[in-house]
């Protein structure tokens, strides 16, 4: 019989893999993955808890919703502004994004 | 039956999530988080939430994973710099990701997580269409807000410009 936990379980996973992706990339696009890896297992967490412990209101389901919404506005303003990094630095490499380092 | 199913979502899931974080090649990694996309969808339908599943379908893997490809395409160095982290972040990085996981773990399996026991409702999207333009009507309207904004906002940010001005 499958479970809340099962699913907890699972989002955990998904949400380390996206933590240990966005740490060890430096590929600018690598490290979006890796966030959306980590939006997906809270949306996965959001929409486990709407359908097992919250009762009929579908909050949880909306509000997975919204996280889609958002994450795909987040790629397309991160990924304009890894164009202008491009064209600037010829690179996507995050490691000389150090203009601003005091 | 449902049992199965999860746990084939669930390899597929977590198939994706591995290879990308092991990809060698940032196409590949892109494929894997398909893999991985794909997965979450299935387990959306498996939770009864069959428009989140379409709308993960059409959003992520039919816009977002298209947005990151193009902007792979558009970026690539010729793929010839390997940027891959040293052998000291990596252990690092493995260090903190076990003891974050485990933490995770032992939370879960600590906790009693209360159940509520399921009312079945005859129309899951109805409702949630319901809730959307009631409850979270203001939520809404500031998501089709924050659309327009970025809409303007990348399209300011990725345009041609001259050479001088920067």
């Amino acid at each position: 019989m499958i479970g809340l936990q099962h699913y907890l379980i699972l989002g955990a996973i998904l949400f380390v893999a996206g933590v240990v992706t966005v740490l060890t990339r430096r590929h600018a696009i690598g490290i979006l993955m890796g966030i959306e890896l980590m939006l997906n297992a809270a949306n996965l967490n959001l929409v486990a808890f709407n359908h097992y412990a919250a009762g009929p209101a579908p909050d949880g389901r909306v509000f997975a919703l919204f996280v889609i919404v958002v994450a795909a506005a987040e790629a397309a303003v991160a990924l304009a502004i890894f164009l202008n990094f491009y064209s600037n630095f010829a690179s996507v490499d995050v490691d000389r994004a150090s203009e601003l380092r005091g | 039956m449902l049992a199965i199913l999860f746990y084939i979502f669930a390899a597929i899931t977590l198939a994706g999530a591995v290879g990308v974080v092991v990809a060698r090649h940032i196409v590949h990694a892109a494929v894997q988080l398909l893999l991985t996309l794909l997965g979450v969808a299935g387990l959306y339908f498996l939770l009864d939430a069959e428009f989140l599943a379409a709308a993960q379908l059409v959003i992520y893997v039919g816009g977002t994973l298209v947005l990151i490809i193009f902007g792979v395409m558009l970026t690539s160095n010729l793929g010839t710099r390997l940027l891959h982290a040293t052998k000291i972040e990596s252990a690092v990085v493995a260090v903190a990701a076990v003891c974050l996981l485990s933490a995770l773990g032992i939370a879960i399996r600590a906790t009693h997580f209360a159940s509520v026991p399921r009312v079945i409702e005859v129309d899951q999207s109805r409702q949630l269409g319901y809730s959307l333009l009631s409850d979270h009507l203001l939520a809404f309207e500031v998501a089709s807000l924050l659309m327009l904004a970025v809409m303007i906002g990348a399209a300011y940010l990725a345009r041609r410009r001259p050479k001088d001005e920067v």
